[in-house]
């Protein structure tokens, strides 16, 4: 019982993505699977986002661009060059990494609005360089030869792999997530969140902390983005990099609290509810984005804690229960 | 030689383009400077200029120069129910909070936007004639929109130094608690500046109106140049918008005559996170 209530942090967010996993098995629809492969892309996303912006305070403003970088140079390895699709996942998180650790050492020395400009313009800026680079297909992108699928079974049984490396690839955030949350590594993180002045005074180092927590936040998007465009087949640079959905990311993480384990999870699976129901409603559908905004105008200026940090705050029971 | 004369061709359009970019990136640079925002709903708000430069022009057949006079005060009441309705609350809170405030508008506009206009291009035809000089013709809609731009400038620089409202919101953006103790009513000048800067950015998209054609999301694309030129000129630096503004389209003009039109964007943001990098106060030395 006491092991159970030190580690309920991590089997609530776990229980939740089980639950995912199950559910189109249980409604035995194909098109719960792409409702749940969207809500498991999402939470892997946005737990990742979370790193950075809710632990260490950095807002993050072109995020996918990890996703789109990262899921280029694995398809890119996966179609002209024919290699498997588990080493093109690693290659596109390691990619990823590396990416985040050259462009964290230059651009973290800003700080507030300046690192979110900056990470606007590398997003922009990756987009339009992927748009003139012949190897990855330039504006065109790069399609899959039909046959890849084949190693998988067929494209019936490669969707429905990708359904559940999707949701491992979740749960490896979770737990990553977690594991930054509860270590000294985290703690350090905390401290910059709150006063990076202050942190580097009591010991943190935090250019090196900041570069690492950047890094550890890029590398599942970019394994995500690979999974991805081998589930559609394709990847155009239009598609790779949409700024707003780096932004919808951040909504997700507002939505559900920010610096917390569970928050995005849930942040993740109310957007892309809501969005499901506003898109489809026939009364919302014309201006579904006007409601989503106005939505996110009043957890901004009412809720800024989020939906778990406001239960945290409210409760002392709850404070232990949702990490 | 060629590329010469391409150039001669080209160049005089890109700094009159210039002028403009300039506003629409003066309207950011003046609300950052003042409270410290970052207006991600500057490009929407573009759009709905560009929008107002139509419906004046086809629903009231009135001239889209006289129009301006229309779209302005708009753009300011729009701008002060904005900061109204979504910045106050969020001033002091960490940048996040406002950043996501404003782009809540954001979304806001551009999905009443779309309900209304839908996602297709507009073109407001308008013809003003044409300038020859040597081997470059000059198109009279861009050399008025620049004149109208340098216009506005000149304007919001007397507004701002000459007037007392003007000194306030100088006085609010050096220091708003010794401002306010002066007497000075911070939340009101707060307001005034918010709608300044959405008053340059309709004013900036009425005018591009006129010569591209747009849609309701063509906003956002005026909205990143507004942050390049803005970061090149220095952010909170009005007349470094302007300078940025030129050299923005004078590199649109010159990168063409060298390289893929599709190059363009890459040099722009990489000079981007460049100047963020190593002179994050612009390159025309904005006050801090």
């Amino acid at each position: 019982m006491k092991n159970f209530q030190k580690y309920i942090g991590i089997i609530i967010p776990l229980l939740v993505i089980a639950g995912l996993l199950l559910y189109p098995a249980i409604t035995g629809k194909a098109a719960a699977r792409e409702t749940a492969f969207t809500i498991l892309k999402a939470i892997a996303l946005a737990s990742s986002l979370n790193i950075l912006l809710g632990y260490t305070g950095y807002v993050s403003f072109g995020h996918i661009v990890f996703f789109g970088f990262g899921g280029y140079v694995g398809f890119y390895l996966l179609s002209t060059q024919g290699m498997s699709l588990w080493i093109s996942i690693l290659a596109g998180g390691l990619s990823s990494g590396i990416l985040a650790f050259l462009l964290g050492k230059a651009i973290l020395r800003l700080r507030g609005a300046y690192f979110a400009l900056a990470t606007i313009g590398v997003n922009e800026a990756m987009r339009a360089f992927i748009n003139n680079f012949d190897l990855f297909g330039g504006p065109t992108g790069i399609t899959l030869n039909f046959k890849a699928y084949l190693a998988y079974g067929g494209a019936a049984k490669a969707l429905e792999m990708s359904f559940y490396v999707v949701g491992a690839l979740a749960v490896l955030a979770i737990i990553l997530s977690y594991i930054i949350r509860t270590s000294k590594f985290g703690l350090g993180l905390l401290a910059i969140r709150e006063n990076e002045d202050a942190a580097e005074v009591m010991g943190v180092f935090a250019p090196d902390a900041k570069t690492w927590a950047y890094v550890l936040s890029a590398i599942i998007p970019g394994m995500i983005g690979v999974l991805f465009f081998f589930k559609n087949g394709n990847v155009e640079p239009h598609d790779a990099f949409p700024l707003h959905a780096s932004i919808e990311l951040l909504v997700m993480v507002m939505l559900g609290g920010q610096g917390t384990v569970l928050g995005p999870i849930l942040g993740a699976f109310a957007y892309q509810g809501m969005r499901g129901y506003l898109v489809t409603s026939d009364f919302f559908k014309d201006i579904q984005l006007s409601v989503s905004g106005a939505l996110l105008l009043i957890i901004v200026l009412f809720i800024p804690a989020g939906a778990i940090g406001w239960l945290r705050q409210r409760n002392a029971i709850l404070r232990r229960v949702l990490a | 030689m060629q590329q010469i004369s391409l150039l001669l061709a080209s160049l005089p359009d890109g700094i009159l383009l210039g002028f403009v970019y300039g506003v629409a990136a003066m309207g950011l640079t003046l609300i950052w400077g003042v409270m410290n925002v970052i207006n991600l709903s500057h490009g929407p708000i573009i759009a709905l200029g560009m929008f107002g430069t139509y419906l004046i022009f086809f629903k009231l057949g009135l001239n889209p120069y006289l129009g301006l006079f229309l779209v302005a005060p708009l753009g300011l009441l729009l701008g002060i129910l904005i900061y109204v309705v979504a910045v106050h609350r969020v001033i002091n809170a960490p940048h996040l909070s406002s950043l996501l405030a404003t782009f809540s508008v954001n979304m806001i506009i551009i999905g009443l936007g779309t309900a209304a206009f839908t996602t297709s291009p507009y073109n407001v035809d308008f013809n003003m004639g044409s300038v020859s000089l040597g081997s470059t013709t000059l198109l009279g809609t861009r050399l008025i929109a620049a004149l109208a731009a340098v216009i506005a400038t000149g304007s919001l620089y007397l507004f701002l130094y000459r007037t007392r409202p003007g000194k306030y919101i100088r006085a609010v953006a050096n220091n708003r608690s010794a401002a306010e103790l002066m007497g000075i009513p911070s939340s009101r000048i707060l307001a005034l500046s918010f709608g300044l800067g959405t008053m340059l950015a309709a004013i900036s998209g009425a005018l591009i109106a006129t010569f591209f054609p747009f849609s309701i999301l063509s906003g956002g694309g005026y909205e990143l140049k507004s942050f390049v030129i803005g970061v090149l000129g220095g952010l909170g630096n009005p007349v470094g918008a302007l300078i940025g503004g030129l050299t923005l389209g004078v590199l649109e003009a010159v990168i063409p005559a060298f390289m893929e039109t599709s190059w363009v964007p890459v040099i722009e943001f990489g000079l981007f996170i460049l100047v963020l990098l190593v002179r994050p106060n612009g390159l025309f030395g904005a006050k801090q």
